[in-house]
């Protein structure tokens, strides 16, 4: 059996081998663990973003005083760009890390999904709730985890969904208001952030190391950068988007 | 063929009303794709476990085509009961057939690409069979006519000029580009492939109909329907630009907007129309240019040797 998945199939080993090869547990540090930090800047004009038409539900309208704007691209007062995800990509050493116990979250409040973008683990439970009056539909658009699409009527049960692959930033979309859409990143291990408020990330716990850093934005795409952090040190590295 | 059946007033107007139903759906399916709202309701036969689930947002969309979709399938039951009972055509009882086999096979396939997440080989085939089956319940409403049933005013065929084989040209490349506009729509595809197949589209519609302009004109019947053709064919052409002109505009926006959405399902509204015109040019042209009889291309082989 082993022969067979392993003959012909060239210098790449096989998945079935790859998948019982083991991997340590992840341990880290305390006293060596490091830290990232870093800014995502952003040059240039910022784009407009359009007001929401939610006239199509008016319960999703009278949930705002003023019309909800679309998220696609966020910059800060201080020309930083909001809603980035950066994940160490390449130079962890290889191990199983454990997804921590507690549930990320998704909500939908106002027909707008909470938070735009966010990064869980690989098994990590994500709860997804509806504070809305109206119905919703859920569409997880994965393309390397399965992908699903359920309804959510209002004061349903919490969903509670775990993704097992790691991929990065797929969207989750309602077809009742197309307008919805957020952004999930699912990582095999806890090192990733997302920009908030002030453009800046920060990922703690890192083991000392050299690592490929990736930023990820649903518009402008992906940038990398290579950075070096010393035991107990702080390494910075900032990424410049621009439109 | 055409003159062996009955005429049954009731039976057309139930035709009529069964193709302008059909028209309706595609327009309503159209709505749903263009909106987004394809998955807004997730769950098939039923919606959100419902008979009738809250009509908001994106599920009015979706619900009211599976609404207009049951209503059509169940005239078109009726449609095949009533040929059953009063019809005389065997072929015409069959057409009926494969109306509710088509409109069943639909609904399949409507119910298959909710369930699956829309693959694009499923909602391109929903896409396409929706054109097809409104050609049909078309044909049908011409099949049951008065006028069909009465003597053609009939032309003979131009030796140097052939139509009827060339008259089945035009629904056969219109099929075949709504099929393309259909894989594009549902991104199997780029765009640039329906837009390629345009110009050699309303190059054989063209080809077709000004064939029938130029050497036929002197029916009436083959006249009015070349022209509208070539007229229902030029609006699809100007409706396939501004749908596309309108894409690039809001190709940034956060929603479906509201002209983009007016003109891509009116340009899936005029392509059905564009394949049933077609359909019906063929119909036409094999009903009032009647077939050389064998005895008479024998006597032209003949006279040419």
């Amino acid at each position: 059996m082993v022969c067979l998945a392993g003959c012909g199939s060239g210098s790449a080993p096989p998945a079935e081998l790859k998948a019982v090869a083991p991997v340590p547990e992840a341990r880290v540090d305390p006293a060596t663990a490091c830290v990232i930090t870093g800014q995502v800047i952003f040059k240039g004009d910022a784009p407009k973003m359009a007001e929401i038409d939610m006239s199509s539900n008016p319960q999703c309208e009278r949930q705002h005083k003023t019309p909800a704007k679309a998220q696609t691209v966020v910059v800060n007062p201080n020309r930083t760009l909001r809603n980035v995800f950066v994940h160490i990509k390449d130079g962890l050493a290889p191990a199983h890390w454990t997804p921590p116990a507690t549930s990320a979250e998704l909500s939908q409040t106002g027909c707008i999904y909470q938070p735009h973008v966010q990064g869980i683990m690989e098994g990590q439970n994500l709860e997804i709730l509806n504070n809305d009056p109206v119905n919703h539909n859920v569409h997880a658009e994965c393309e390397k985890n399965a992908a699903w699409n359920e309804s959510q009527p209002p004061r349903a049960e919490h969903k509670n969904k775990q993704f097992s692959v790691e991929e990065t930033l797929f969207p989750v979309t309602c077809s009742v208001h197309p307008w919805m859409r957020a952004y999930i990143a699912v990582s095999p291990h806890p090192f990733f952030a997302v920009t908030g408020a002030d453009g800046s990330f920060s990922i703690t716990g890192v083991p000392p190391g050299t690592y490929t850093i990736e930023a990820v934005h649903e518009k402008y795409g992906s940038k990398e950068g290579r950075l070096t952090v010393a035991p107990s040190g702080t390494a910075k590295i900032d990424f410049t988007y621009g439109s | 063929m055409a003159h062996s059946g009955e005429y049954h007033r009731g039976l057309h107007r139930w035709s009529i009303l069964l193709a302008f139903c059909t028209l309706l759906l595609v327009v309503a399916g159209g709505l749903v794709t263009s909106r987004d709202a394809g998955l807004s309701v997730p769950d098939w036969p039923l919606s959100y476990g419902k008979l009738m689930p809250p009509m908001e947002g994106g599920i009015l969309y979706e619900h009211g085509h599976r609404m207009i979709a049951t209503t059509v399938g169940m005239f078109t039951i009726v449609s095949l009961v009533w040929l059953l009972i009063v019809e005389k055509r065997l072929w015409m009882k069959w057409l009926g057939g494969a109306a509710l086999v088509a409109v069943i096979v639909q609904g399949a396939l409507g119910g298959l690409t909710v369930i699956y997440l829309l693959p694009w080989w499923i909602s391109s085939a929903h896409a396409s069979l929706a054109q097809l089956f409104f050609s049909t319940t078309v044909a049908m409403a011409i099949f049951t006519s008065g006028w069909w049933l009465r003597a053609p005013v009939s032309v003979d065929e131009d030796e140097r000029h052939p139509i009827r084989g060339l008259s089945l040209a035009a629904p056969v490349f219109v099929l075949a580009q709504l099929a393309l506009g259909a894989a594009a729509r549902h991104k199997a595809i780029g765009s640039i492939y329906h837009i390629c197949g345009s110009p050699i589209v309303t190059f054989v519609v063209l080809w077709v109909s000004l064939r029938i302009l130029l050497h036929y004109a002197r029916n009436r019947e083959l006249r009015m329907g070349a022209l509208t053709l070539i007229g229902v064919t030029m609006t699809q052409v100007f409706l396939g630009i501004a749908a596309y002109m309108s894409r690039i505009a809001y190709a940034d926006a956060v929603q479906p907007m509201p002209l983009m959405v007016a003109f891509t399902v009116l340009h899936v509204a005029v392509g059905a129309l564009t394949l049933a015109t077609s359909v019906a040019l063929a119909i036409l042209v094999r009903r009032n240019v009647p077939a050389p009889s064998r005895a008479y291309s024998s006597t032209r082989v003949a006279a040419v040797s």
